[in-house]
């Protein structure tokens, strides 16, 4: 099967590779500075490197600060912290003055685990896609998350990069290439189409292998790494090509990118659709496997998704 | 210690008044806005623009400019007429504030204004922003200053003191704020809504250079800026004692100019208390 890695560990790696060839690039932590993997880069370069405590309305107001005055900021604490508790400052400080400010959250999603529900942050798609001037990106594994830093890097603006906290498949290749706002196309077929972002596209993949070895269905695979802007041209020819889409994250499916992908069908091309993800609740503790399989989360719940579709097509 | 001469504490004083007519006439003429915080900030934003900040309004974007944070954002209508004054934009568009397709918005706007350094209104979150500029200008070895007004009720805001915390642990020299203190918030007296006082202690705790000034005096705001340059190692805070309203008798000290302009009547005592129109 696939060799497992964590994307959090690439993104750490990536952003010293990023300090090493561009002096503007400052990077700010919020006292998780080790599990964000954002460490080395203070080790390597402790100027351009501040922990700003336990102070996440401080971390983005500093780092508008030192957006407007021509830095590239990555701000990085756990998402719910992040997005939740920073909202305000994003909006106001970040957002509304367009300041190229990289907000790379870790530890998203119910992946989470034991720490529960307090910690496992299911609505930051939701919080980010919603903001003006705000791009989003959730890459799918290892590989992309190291090419993902760079694009996000050279691409001015505010972003918002969704990364988990656990190992992930590698499903992508050093070569695949990584633009914002282009999908790709992992396996092609004309029955359904699987759309996932992030640690879902995995399932996806795994879900479409099971569709054709004892269904023979031929689906679609598509990878959604970013979420904002959305690959529209990409997501309308899926589904007049194949007739039905399942979306799949791991993220309250209202307002996610399923979401999204649902309000860009419903005025573009109608298809049946279902979105695969968390119900509007909150999690719990528990082993992430376990996790995923309780709330909905695994190839066998996209597979059950997809016949939904079929059916009603 | 250098000192204004007369003559130059007279020409501020002037810039002043003609700041003031500003905000009392564009707030008029929007029919909203702030004027009672935008007045007791005038002095302080003149003195600033006209003496002690280094900027060039021919270059908004000058890498090496003194920055400006207006952290109570709501007072914007001062900051708009220091600019107009500068030279950063016609006097006359402060005529346009507040409306349709305005570059001057109800709150400052880096993207709309030219002379504006950062976009605010959102309260408590202005000082966070300046240590980010004040942090830039240290790695880039740049001498520019970073010059902050918060509003006194901003004080009850936590991200206040996570910024002022950070400020003197990073050693943050380069940054000086002002606190607007006219001791009234939207809701009443700041130690009626949730007392703030004893405001130097508290900035001192927190290992800020700290200094009460008369915020409408030329002299002390000046001079306590040039004063603060002897001092290295840490950010400093001037409390700026001031009047809400400053200048126009019927608003000073006076809560409901906090956020309603002078209707037409009120703008006619207003000039007249100001030594007339422009």
């Amino acid at each position: 099967m696939w060799e497992m890695a964590k994307q959090r560990d690439a993104y750490g790696k990536t952003l010293v590779e990023l300090g090493r060839q561009r002096d503007d690039i400052v990077v700010l932590g919020a006292d998780l500075c080790g599990s964000c993997k954002v460490k080395n880069f203070g080790m390597e370069f402790p100027e351009r490197f501040f922990n700003v405590g336990i102070a996440e309305q401080n971390l983005i107001g500093i780092s508008a600060g030192l957006a407007a005055s021509g830095k590239t900021v990555f701000a990085s604490t756990f998402a719910v912290f992040a997005t939740g508790r920073a909202y305000d400052q994003i909006r106001q400080s970040i957002a509304y003055p367009r300041l190229d400010v990289k907000i790379v959250a870790t530890h998203a999603g119910i992946t989470v685990g034991g720490d529960g529900a307090s910690h496992q942050m299911l609505e930051d798609i939701a919080l980010m896609r919603v903001l003006p001037n705000v791009n989003v990106v959730a890459p799918a594994d290892y590989i992309e998350t190291a090419k993902a830093t760079r694009v996000v890097a050279e691409t001015e603006g505010p972003i918002y990069v969704r990364l988990g906290r656990s190992n992930v498949p590698i499903i992508t290749q050093e070569d695949d290439p990584f633009e914002m706002g282009v999908s790709t196309m992992l396996e092609d077929g004309t029955d359904v189409t699987l759309i996932g972002t992030g640690i879902m596209v995995s399932r996806c993949l795994k879900a479409a292998k099971i569709l054709e070895k004892q269904h023979d269905i031929g689906a679609r695979v598509i990878n959604m790494s970013t979420i904002k802007p959305l690959d529209e041209k990409a997501i309308v020819k899926a589904a007049k090509d194949t007739g039905g889409v399942v979306t799949a994250e791991e993220h309250v499916v209202s307002q996610g990118m399923g979401s999204g992908i649902s309000q860009v069908l419903s005025e573009s091309y109608h298809v049946p659709m279902k979105r695969v993800g968390i119900p509007n609740v909150f999690g719990e503790s528990g082993g992430s496997e376990e996790l995923m399989d309780k709330y909905g989360l695994t190839a066998e719940h996209i597979v059950e998704s997809a016949h939904d579709v079929i059916s009603r097509r | 210690m250098p000192t204004l001469d007369d003559v130059r504490v007279k020409e501020l004083k002037e810039i002043a008044r003609r700041v003031r007519i500003h905000v009392v006439k564009s707030t008029h003429a929007a029919g909203s806005g702030h004027p009672g915080g935008s007045l007791s900030a005038t002095d302080i934003l003149t003195a600033l623009y006209f003496e002690v900040m280094n900027h060039n309004p021919e270059e908004p974007g000058w890498k090496d400019r003194d920055r400006l944070v207006l952290s109570k954002g709501h007072s914007a209508p001062a900051l708009y007429g220091v600019l107009a004054e500068a030279g950063y934009f016609p006097v006359e568009e402060l005529m346009t504030l507040r409306k349709l397709g305005s570059k001057l918005q109800g709150h400052p706007d880096m993207r709309k204004t030219p002379g504006v350094d950062i976009s605010t209104g959102s309260l408590g979150q202005g000082l966070s922003i300046s240590c980010g500029m004040a942090m830039a200008a240290k790695l880039d070895r740049r001498a520019c200053r970073v010059f902050t007004i918060c509003g006194d009720g901003e004080m009850q805001s936590g991200q206040i003191w996570e910024a002022a915390m950070f400020a003197s642990h990073q050693k943050l020299d380069n940054l000086i704020v002002f606190v607007d203190r006219n001791n009234l918030q939207i809701d009443g007296s700041t130690e009626d809504v949730v007392s703030i006082e004893p405001l130097v202690s508290k900035w001192k705790a927190f290992g800020w250079n700290v200094k009460d000034i008369d915020g409408h005096d030329m002299e002390d705001i000046v001079n306590s800026v040039k004063e603060l340059e002897e001092s290295h190692g840490s950010p400093s805070v001037l409390i700026a004692h001031t009047t809400k309203g400053k200048g126009v008798p019927f608003m000073e000290g006076s809560l409901a100019f906090h956020g309603k302009a002078a209707d037409d009547e009120q703008l006619k005592i207003a000039l007249e208390s100001l030594g007339g129109d422009l």
